[in-house]
């Protein structure tokens, strides 16, 4: 009896075992086809076809997946990565900065009123399914996102980027588009815009088939096809999407690799353990926690974004006693930037002075930011009429979600209700759900003070001083329902303007009356940390989060 | 029998549309501006108007409801905000995806759990019935989260020994056609990639099927040790017969009921509540698909999503009455 049940007893633990994955016996011999991975414990196990030769299958991991593979109709980063490997745009951005480039178009002519653009089109490109691209196709394309009741706006669809560039139906910047022959094409625009062709050489205005388009219909979102380097081959939702090396790309011997998978991973130390075993190639949004990690490892490198966003603290003015700037100024003397960097972004961010980032055009240098100094700070709460620090405490509202301009909002909020505390400025940090978040900002009735920032979408100060603080941007983007006319004029002006050089003085004084107003305080301008695998070269991370997969390869 | 199956069956419709009036209730609770939420920050004033009369949100909510009544009736599952495409075409590969999971997971802590139980009661107060027993409360209180990053760190960083992430290699991809990847391997006769398969199957179903492990495991030790007490196990003793036999022949079908009144439930309590283990694992399964459908507030998906759970939790429920009735003569349903 007793034989018996050691046997079964035996048996039972043994199988348990190997099930609860104790039982490393058998995969440990499996691994055995990997060729001999003796590798030192801290490089990456390789995997078999990467193990010795060089690669030429890249697999990226993101945090989230794309919405829809057609870039006209969304907004979202994650989107326009993918579009931007499939589509080409007539112009393009200059890997690593937001300088406009030939693209599609080899050149192109302004006429002197700024209403008339001419682009000459690289000759010879045809698309993935081998139509031709010529001026046509760029018409359609136009045509397709300008007018609201064309047969290829299906379902659901909107052109949000196309309306919210240049101007929503009824004010329309362009007004026609026109083939003038097979490789010409020229834009006639209602009114000049100086920001056209930093806005036309955005991904969203990609460059799609328009024989593709009306075959596929609705399912052109699905299956996409463009000029781009790369060719879409499969996209499992949530999971992964597939691109296969175009080869008969018109730019000569791109790209390099053969193959791209872009995986979602939600988690951001699972992606990182997953580039750390092997098991892909290059990862978006390392955690600033991580850092130490990836810099201490020989296998990994560090890879930074250039800092293109701006994170920051607005106050309502709708709310007394912020619509008070002395009080504004006080607040803003009560922040400590740099520690705040220290503490939270691992060194990974610059203090931020004005609402757009350095490295853009325009940014004005000799603004001077308001000193982190606390007895200046009391010493203007009480000029407000505050001797004795606010009266009543101040809903401070901090944001719930990681953003890539700031990994920790409740954090950074409690840090800055901290110093406040020290002037006599009592907080409450409240920190409603994402989508209540920002309808709760943009309502303007609950917040005093909230916490928000942007990515910028072009390489336009338009694009954060106009998006962000114009009073045409109420409701809506300026949650902060700052008005100051003389800011409106200055900003309408620079739209109009086509001259860069005075384009460039225009926001330069924006800038000064923002931080005299200070209806901001600026707080960062972060560094988004990217991480591959040493061996990878040849990628230049895009300041607006996209950028070509084409110039990757592996040494 | 046959009544009973289809007088259940009758049941399953008001409890099906009991549950689309209260997820749809809920959800229409949450605030937030969907528009706003679904388009993002960047999108003009004009397109999320549209998409407010689109969805028919600046409609009472009743007729709202009735609205989407009706298409589910005509077996319209409704199209998604998000990504504008029919949820009915969009789901199963997801809705695949967590089915691979859920069953390996329940067949991880099924196996584990009632052997570990059957051996726990089969030697009470033995030193392998107070670990085991000490495991499985470790197991209940163990964050799926934690336990998945160290299994993580453990296997795959540390040793090398199994991937960290995903359902598959995607250097030497699966051809899909059922979308259970188990089963395509094995129809495509590929063996190397049914075991790459595996392996990434054993991680997150041991992170999701812990919890149910060890509430098996102590359910099938009380009902074990209940079991051995009774009158015809000392008869069958006494006649004899060998402890492994008694064990798992006569006292194992008894004490199974309850046992599987208890896998049931945590099945279907996996189905949906997998999100964490899908989100660690990058597991693309129909928990991430609803979590993030909340989280762009896309009503549609969230609403027809929460919908087909409900309605394969039911079908387990029936599937494991239907099961009592086999395992034990004495139920009979008339």
């Amino acid at each position: 009896m007793n034989k018996w049940g050691n046997l079964a007893l035996v048996l039972m633990l043994g199988a348990g075992l190997a099930l609860s994955g104790c039982g490393g016996g058998n995969n440990t011999g499996n691994t055995g086809n990997t060729g001999g991975n003796t590798a030192a414990t801290n490089s990456p196990a390789s995997l078999p076809e990467t193990s010795g030769t060089s690669q030429d299958t890249l697999i990226l991991g993101r945090g989230g997946d794309s919405a829809s593979l057609d870039p006209a109709i969304v907004t979202d980063g994650e989107s326009l990565k993918i579009a931007h490997q499939v589509f080409d745009s007539l112009l393009e951005y200059k890997p690593g900065t937001s300088e406009v480039q030939a693209s599609l178009a080899d050149s192109w002519e302004v006429t002197p009123d700024g209403l008339s653009y001419t682009f000459k089109l690289h000759p010879g490109v045809k698309f993935h399914d081998g139509t031709d691209f010529n001026a046509e196709a760029v018409v359609f394309n136009f045509q397709r996102w300008s007018d609201p009741a064309s047969e290829y706006k299906f379902e659901g669809d909107s052109f949000d980027y196309y309306d919210s560039m240049f101007g929503p139906d009824g004010s329309r910047v362009i007004k026609e588009v026109k083939a003038v022959d097979e490789s010409t094409v020229q834009f006639v625009l209602n009114q000049p815009q100086a920001p056209f062709l930093q806005n036309i050489a955005m991904t969203t205005f990609g460059i799609a088939s328009p024989a593709a388009v009306k075959e596929k219909k609705e399912n052109f979102k699905n299956e996409p096809v463009g000029t781009g380097p790369f060719v879409f081959k499969e996209w499992k939702r949530n999971d992964s999407i597939t691109l296969d090396k175009n080869t008969a790309y018109w730019k000569e011997g791109l790209p390099k690799l053969n193959k791209v998978i872009v995986r979602s991973i939600p988690d951001n130390s699972a992606r990182f353990t997953a580039l750390q075993n092997g098991e892909i190639d290059l990862m978006e949004d390392l955690s600033p926690d991580d850092l130490s990690t990836l810099e201490s490892s020989s296998a990994l490198s560090k890879i930074e974004r250039p800092p293109f966003n701006v994170a920051y603290l607005g106050f309502n003015f709708k709310k007394k006693p912020f619509d008070n700037v002395k009080v504004r100024q006080a607040l803003s003397y009560a922040v400590n930037k740099q520690e705040i960097i220290d503490a939270f972004f691992a060194g990974q961010a610059q203090a931020a002075v004005n609402p757009m980032p350095p490295s853009l055009w325009g940014y004005n240098d000799s603004v001077k930011d308001y000193e982190y100094d606390l007895d200046k700070a009391k010493a203007m709460l009480a000029e407000a009429g505050y001797p004795d620090g606010l009266p009543d405490p101040v809903t401070l509202y901090a944001m719930p979600v990681s953003r890539p301009y700031m990994p920790d909002g409740k954090k950074v909020a409690e840090a800055i209700q901290a110093e406040w505390e020290k002037i006599g400025v009592k907080t409450v940090i409240e920190s409603p759900e994402w989508a209540t978040y920002l309808d709760d900002t943009k309502a303007g009735e609950k917040d005093d003070i909230f916490m928000l920032g942007w990515t910028g979408d072009n390489g336009d100060p338009d694009n954060f001083l106009y998006t962000l603080l114009d009073k045409d941007a109420i409701p809506g983007n300026n949650r902060a329902f700052y008005v100051n006319e003389e800011l409106h004029t200055l900003l309408t002006g620079a739209q109009k303007e086509t001259d860069q050089d005075k384009r460039s003085e225009l926001y330069k004084q924006a800038q000064e009356i923002i931080k005299a107003d200070a209806p901001w305080i600026p707080l960062v301008h972060t560094t988004p940390l990217l991480a591959g695998k040493a061996n990878l070269k040849g990628f230049v991370p895009g300041p607006t989060g996209t950028e070509y997969y084409s110039e990757i390869y592996f040494e | 029998m046959n009544s009973y199956l289809i007088k259940r069956v009758m049941v399953l419709f008001p409890v099906l549309i009991g549950m689309t009036l209260i997820v749809f209730s809920i959800i229409h609770a949450i605030p937030g501006d969907p528009a706003e939420t679904i388009l993002g920050q960047k999108a003009t004033e004009q397109s999320k108007q549209a998409l407010r009369n689109q969805l028919g949100l600046d409609k009472p909510w009743l007729q709202q409801y009735f609205n989407y009544m009706g298409d589910l009736v005509q077996g319209d599952l409704g199209t998604s905000i998000r990504t504008k495409t029919p949820i009915a075409k969009e789901i199963m590969p997801y809705l695949a995806a967590t089915l691979e999971l859920t069953a390996a997971s329940m067949l991880f802590a099924t196996f584990v759990g009632v052997n570990a139980g059957i051996l726990s009661a089969w030697r009470q107060n033995s030193w392998f019935d107070y670990t085991a027993m000490i495991i499985a409360l470790i197991g209940v209180s163990m964050p799926i989260f934690w336990l998945g990053l160290m299994e993580q760190l453990l296997f795959a960083l540390k040793l090398h020994w199994l991937p960290s992430i995903g359902r598959m290699d995607q250097r030497n991809p699966v051809e899909t056609l059922t979308n259970l990847y188990v089963l395509d391997t094995i129809l495509a006769g590929r063996w190397d990639q049914l075991w790459t398969v595996i392996k990434h199957l054993i991680l997150p179903s041991i992170a999701l099927g812990t919890i149910p492990m060890a509430i098996i495991a102590r359910m099938t030790r009380s009902s074990m040790l209940e079991v051995m007490n009774s009158d015809y196990i000392r008869t069958a003793k006494a006649k004899g017969m060998s402890q492994f036999l008694v064990v798992y022949k006569h006292a194992l079908k008894n004490a199974l009921i309850p046992v599987l009144t208890v896998i049931g439930l945590q099945t279907g309590a996996l189905l949906g509540g997998a999100v964490l283990t899908e989100t660690i694992f990058a597991w693309p399964g129909v928990g991430r698909y609803i979590f993030e459908a909340i989280s762009s507030r896309d009503y549609p998906v969230i609403q027809t999503g929460i919908l087909i759970i409900a309605f394969i939790f039911v079908v387990i429920n029936l599937l494991v009455d239907l099961l009592y009735a086999a395992i034990d003569p004495r139920i009979n349903y008339k």
